[in-house]
């Protein structure tokens, strides 16, 4: 809460425009990843979210919030990795209806608080539940395009293994050995590898994590449902990190 | 645009027409906040009125709580999308704490709403009189919830909910309209949901 205040003029108007789908990736059972291709491409950064809109024939609009999974580096296309969500009116339209060549409205960047620069210099620790791990993979992403060697450290709880978005490009990243941690919580399902967790995130994890960074944390990112947030961002305060450096995001309710 | 193959999931007409352009329903309560829940015991809970960097009243909660309590029934919208419809509120209507506090005239048009995290957020003052707003004590007969806001929350429910500070420690009379925290972050200096007004520029 006490960050710097961005020091940029106000943002321009955000302009709706379309963006056609240019690939759509499976990423779980219940969670594909789409490559937007924006018709007049942005900057943004690692942390972002974009507005979606699609409009029935009646003229009736839906619109979602979505976080942004690609690193800044890449402006021409744009991922989104969206849940499927049963009881949903905008997801299943995602991932049963659309298909590679449509195209549907957009509007960002969106956010000036849940965002990280490489410049802002860490450690990193970010703890994602589910798809909250979204902006998360941003900003590791964006770390990862520019080389960087900030100690970061990423928790992710999932329900199980299967359930991992991004599963082997986050063991990929863990596997570089440049200053990237990676733990799973799996909170139904047996832990992996020894540096992983079979349980819901708790402080004690949040504090023996926050011991295996090189030195305390300088940026905290925590994104998900409110429940994990309230458990990982409490845990954070418990392991002594000040809440002034703690960033939240939270999805729905 | 159309959109290929999409044809949404409408609301009764009676429903639909309480959804601001952009909104969808929920029966839950998200939560959202840009950091962590404060834990604000009632101990050292206050609420403070500020005329510029000055100081005019301050009450405890006990005092606070003795403020004569009103009950409003209003729907909410998120700028996150959702919207929820005839929420229960009680506490005390910014007429009364500016009442309690001897002002009769308000010496300013602009007020900046202080929380104990740090946040900040604006709204004229005309948008906080007449009954239109209140400092919220109660949810649903309920003491509010820490992650909801409490011990004490601002509910401008016209306005976007982000503007409805949660963990309010004050308000403070401003001379000019100043940004708060997501005002200074691309977000809507005013926000009305029924103009759609989530961002700078909209």
């Amino acid at each position: 809460m006490t960050e710097a205040v961005p020091s940029k003029a106000p943002e321009p108007k955000l302009r709706w425009q379309e963006a056609k789908i240019a690939a759509i990736m499976p990423d779980t059972p219940r969670v594909k990843s789409f490559l937007l291709a924006p018709s007049a491409p942005f900057p943004f950064r690692a942390g972002q979210h974009v507005d979606v809109r699609l409009t029935a024939p009646d003229g009736y609009q839906a619109e979602r919030s979505y976080s942004i999974a690609s690193a800044p580096e890449e402006t021409a296309a744009i991922e989104l990795a969206i849940e499927r969500l049963d009881d949903g009116e905008v997801s299943p339209f995602f991932h049963d209806i659309a298909e590679v060549g449509d195209a549907i409205e957009l509007r960002g960047p969106i956010g000036g608080h849940f965002v990280w620069d490489v410049a802002d210099g860490g450690p990193l620790l970010l703890l994602g539940g589910g798809s909250g791990v979204v902006p998360l993979m941003s900003i590791l992403r964006h770390r990862a395009a520019v080389g960087s060697r900030v100690p970061a450290f990423l928790l992710f709880s999932s329900r199980t293994w299967e359930d991992v978005i991004f599963r082997n490009e986050l063991l990929a990243l863990d596997a570089k050995d440049d200053g990237f941690q990676l733990a799973h919580a799996l909170t139904r399902d047996q832990p992996r590898r020894e540096q992983d967790f079979g349980r819901r995130v708790d402080a004690a994890m949040v504090a023996e994590l926050v011991g295996r960074l090189p030195g305390p944390p300088r940026h905290v990112f925590v994104c998900g449902g409110n429940p994990f947030v309230e458990a990982a961002s409490q845990g954070t305060i418990e392991a002594g990190v000040a809440p002034s450096m703690i960033r939240t995001e939270r999805y729905g309710g | 645009m159309v959109t290929r193959g999409f044809t949404g999931r409408q609301q009764a007409p009676d429903i639909a027409k309480r959804l601001p352009p952009g909104q969808s329903l929920v029966t839950d309560f998200p939560v959202l906040s840009a950091g962590p829940t404060p834990h604000i015991s009632l101990g050292d809970w206050s609420f403070t009125l500020k005329v510029g960097p000055k100081p005019v009243a301050k009450w405890n909660w006990a005092e606070f709580n003795a403020l004569p309590r009103s009950h409003q029934i209003r729907d909410i919208h998120c700028v996150t999308k959702w919207s929820k419809l005839d929420t229960p509120w009680d506490g005390v209507l910014v007429d009364d704490v500016f009442k309690a506090a001897g002002i009769d005239e308000p010496p300013t048009k602009f007020i900046l709403a202080h929380s104990f995290d740090g946040y900040s957020t604006n709204v004229p003052v005309a948008d906080l009189v007449g009954g239109k707003a209140m400092i919220a004590l109660r949810y649903d007969g309920k003491p509010l919830p820490p992650d909801h806001g409490g011990p004490a929350r601002l509910l401008v429910p016209h306005l976007y909910f982000w503007k409805s500070a949660k963990w309010v420690s004050g308000l403070q009379f401003t001379e000019r309209d100043e940004a708060g925290f997501w005002e200074l972050r691309g977000y809507h200096i005013y926000g009305d949901p029924w103009r759609e007004q989530r961002f700078t520029g909209d």
